[in-house]
């Protein structure tokens, strides 16, 4: 069972919050198939977050084939993250790590290489949902 | 859905004051509703007409379909805790819950008792005796036991140090998953309320600024930040709620259900705070507030 924190100064809402930390425990191998989720009713009460923010994280989570409710009992793991992603990671790190040896090449220090990858993620961000 | 609580045209004054004007709400059941804005900007007097402590001025106030405390029927359905959360300092915990069950005829009495023991509290204390933080929790538990559909709480954790204001707070969370009552919370404070509300109504000076779902909010407001530039010359869809300007660079927050476009904007999300204090700085008699308003009517 994995155990829920929020951030509250991250400007990241509660519920995506909550979504990537399910995510990255499935990726890391914290999480397994069959597993399953603390009840809305306890991640509500402990994080005193509403429950229906905590709902639409199962249900965002449900929808991306990760979890399945089983109702009456709780919401379960029906999928793991962990081998499949490692390869294609291993990868985007490599290129990831040439580009940011071309941006050093480029003249840009680590404050303006931060500030161009934020900004092209954010605009990338905002043109997928346009 | 049903409205937990409509308001129209409502207002109620005090001598030559209006402690509330022009009220026009429509709150949807299942919420959890943050009533936020300065002290005494007339949270406490909404909350009080909801209840039928006050009777309005003007207007119309509707809760669970019908007026507040019509009938006795009405007013088990309706849990109230006042500000302060009030207790009787010579009466025990037990003679609290006993005060409950009597005076009220849909009284869960073993809800009471669990919740005063898993909170650890002594049933024979004296509630003048009990901390802040317990005190609190016993108004709660008298307020929920009575099993209502609506739970008002005028300024719940106000007093409250940041250990017991989170217990509260999670205290409350508890019993909105378990009994998926509707609850309705004033503050000042916009920090405790940004985790547990999911529904915002903006008061400012007597005023209902901005209302509306958490997550609509937040989607429809940026903050834009470029080139000096004339708030007048932007689309009439986007509307100012507050600017700023330096000789060369212009920071907007804009309210808008579409996209900006132009590029010339740098655009940015705002917290839930950030869009609150933008609403709470806003003149009164602008256009621009009227505007605001309309759209809440929406």
């Amino acid at each position: 069972m994995i155990e829920f924190h929020l951030d509250s100064r991250s400007g990241v809402s509660a519920y995506l919050q909550l979504v990537h930390q399910v995510r990255q425990a499935l990726r890391l191998g914290l999480l397994f198939e069959g597993e399953q989720l603390p009840t809305v009713k306890h991640v509500a009460t402990s994080l005193a977050i509403n429950p229906n923010t905590v709902l639409k994280a199962y249900r965002e989570l449900e929808y991306q084939g990760l979890v399945a409710p089983r109702p009456g009992i709780g919401t379960f793991v029906t999928k793991t993250l962990s081998d499949a992603s490692l390869g294609a990671h291993g990868l985007l790190r490599q290129d990831l790590k040439r580009w940011l040896a071309k941006a050093r090449r480029a003249g840009l220090d680590e404050e303006s290489i931060e500030a161009l990858f934020q900004d092209t993620f954010r605009s990338a961000a905002q043109e997928n949902v346009a | 859905m049903s409205a937990i609580l409509r308001a129209q045209g409502l207002g109620k004054r005090y001598g030559r004051r209006w402690a509330l004007s022009d009220c026009n709400l429509e709150i949807p059941a299942g919420k959890v509703v943050g009533l936020v804005g300065p002290n005494g900007a007339g949270k406490t007097t909404l909350l009080h007409l909801a209840v039928g402590l006050l009777t309005p001025t003007a207007g119309t106030i509707e809760v669970l379909g019908d007026r507040p405390a019509a009938s006795p029927a009405q007013l088990g359905r309706v849990g109230f805790v006042a500000q302060e959360t009030p207790a009787y300092a010579t009466l025990s915990v037990a003679d609290h819950l006993s005060l409950g069950a009597w005076l009220n005829p849909g009284w869960d009495d073993k809800l009471a008792k669990r919740r005063i023991e898993g909170l650890g509290l002594d049933l024979k204390q004296k509630a003048g005796k009990l901390s802040g933080g317990e005190r609190a929790q016993l108004a709660l538990t008298l307020a929920i036991a009575k099993r209502p559909e609506l739970l008002l709480l005028d300024e719940p954790v106000a007093g409250l140090d940041p250990l017991a204001r989170r217990e509260f707070l999670q205290g409350l969370m508890e019993i909105v998953a378990e009994h998926g009552v509707s609850v309705v919370l004033s503050s000042h404070l916009v920090a405790d309320l940004e985790r547990v509300c999911d529904y915002l109504v903006v008061l400012v000076a007597s005023r209902v600024r901005v209302a509306g779902e958490v997550e609509e909010l937040l989607a429809s407001h940026r903050r834009l930040t470029g080139p000096r530039r004339d708030p007048g010359t932007l689309p009439a869809s986007q509307e100012v709620i507050e600017e700023s300007h330096t000789d060369r660079q212009s920071t907007l927050l804009v309210r808008t259900e579409g996209p900006i476009l132009d590029p010339a904007w740098t655009i940015e999300e705002i917290s839930l705070e950030d869009l609150v204090l933008a609403y709470m700085r806003q003149r009164e008699d602008t256009d621009r507030g009227h505007r605001s308003k309309l759209e809440v009517l929406r």
